[in-house]
């Protein structure tokens, strides 16, 4: 099977680092999805921000961690399987109240074509309330930059940790042929 | 048994005249071993979040560059984040070191044997990872260099430090992350948000 590449271009993709810098992040980091293409690309190409790639998702909470003890913001891109690797992680942000900003590309909640998908992708949100994230879902593309927005400013003003879910819709089916 | 090292020992040799070190550890004995040797504002105690200790560090590193970082942990430890070995190794801030009490055991849950005293010996794996250098200490001599090489941040160094299962008193540092985090700030000059 090939997989060919989500919807790109779409132009909220391109809104989403421009909001980060607006909130002087300098981190951005985490592990590929097509629907954070455009950020990922757009902060390895930005000399103020530290891109960097990780092999599971917890490490970039360790990474935010120390990034702010250091006295520094960040922000944690993943997709939605990646949030069940980060539970018992998020402990850390729950005992020492830093901020952290994720933004979550969901799998598995509409017109997914990889029903393995599904599980961790519908229990994603939930998982995050238990760990005390708070969440918002964008649906629009009208929605993703005042969700990042608030976000971005409940945790960076109020040490929250918060996560935007950008849903399938948005991001658009994937395509998968033979 | 010969030549394994006392924890303790090493903690303090480590932490001598310390310097700018800022010091990041990974859960159990070695929180417990950096308290021992003394509490300080620049100190950063996981409790928990098994396999940050080196991510952690290695964020800290990346924003505090004109400073020496170390990460002080354990075999279990590290071996729940081999990851972070990759993923610092993509980078290598010169100015981090990773440096792991080895007794191949783990030691908070009973002393059952570790990968690390079963044969995988960790500082093959910081090798494979692209850091510069990375060794195993088996003598004192060996921690006094490491000291050394702590402050000159000449390289992402990893040490997998052979010391002994000897268990020693728990000293154990705050359990208030958010006063740790905030005075770990302050010493830094940062405001608490």
């Amino acid at each position: 099977m090939t997989v060919m590449q989500a919807v790109q271009g779409q132009s909220w993709q391109d809104e989403v680092l421009p909001i980060l810098r607006s909130f002087d992040v300098r981190h951005v980091v985490y592990v590929p999805d097509a629907g954070h293409a455009a950020a990922i690309r757009g902060a390895e190409a930005d000399n103020e921000i530290t891109a960097l790639a990780l092999t599971t998702e917890e490490e970039g909470i360790g990474y935010l961690a120390g990034a702010w003890l250091g006295g520094e913001r960040g922000a944690l891109l993943m997709q939605s399987s990646g949030v069940g690797n980060c539970l018992n992680t998020l402990a850390l942000q729950s005992m020492t109240k830093f901020p952290l900003l994720m933004l979550v590309t969901m799998r598995g909640d509409w017109a997914e074509f990889n029903p393995w998908q599904n599980p961790m992708g519908q229990a994603t949100e939930a998982a995050l309330h238990l760990m005390g994230v708070r969440t918002w879902r964008a649906d629009h593309p009208e929605e993703v930059t005042p969700l990042i927005h608030g976000a971005a400013t409940m945790a960076f003003n109020g040490d929250e940790s918060c996560a935007v879910l950008l849903g399938q819709r948005l991001i658009g089916e994937k395509k998968w042929v033979k | 048994m010969t030549g394994l090292l006392d924890r303790r020992a090493v903690t303090a040799e480590l932490l001598k005249d310390r310097g700018d070190l800022l010091v990041v550890t990974g859960l159990g004995s070695p929180s417990y071993d950096v308290m021992a040797a003394g509490d300080d504002d620049r100190n950063f105690y996981l409790w928990a979040a098994m396999g940050s200790a080196a991510t952690v560090g290695f964020g800290l590193a990346m924003t505090q560059r004109t400073r020496p970082v170390l990460v002080l942990t354990g075999d279990g430890e590290m071996l729940m984040g081999l990851g972070a070995l990759a993923s610092i190794g993509q980078v290598l801030p010169p100015n981090l070191t990773v440096a792991v009490l080895d007794n191949g055991h783990y030691g908070e849950t009973g002393m059952q044997q570790s990968h690390a005293g079963r044969g995988i010996e960790l500082s093959r794996m910081a090798a494979a990872a692209n850091f510069p250098w990375a060794t195993i200490v088996d003598d004192m001599g060996g921690v006094a260099d490491l000291r050394q090489r702590i402050h000159t941040m000449s390289g992402t160094g990893f040490a997998a430090i052979k010391i002994d299962v000897g268990e020693v008193t728990r000293v154990l540092p705050p359990r208030d992350g958010v006063h740790v985090k905030n005075r770990f700030r302050k010493a830094l000059g940062h405001p608490t948000i």
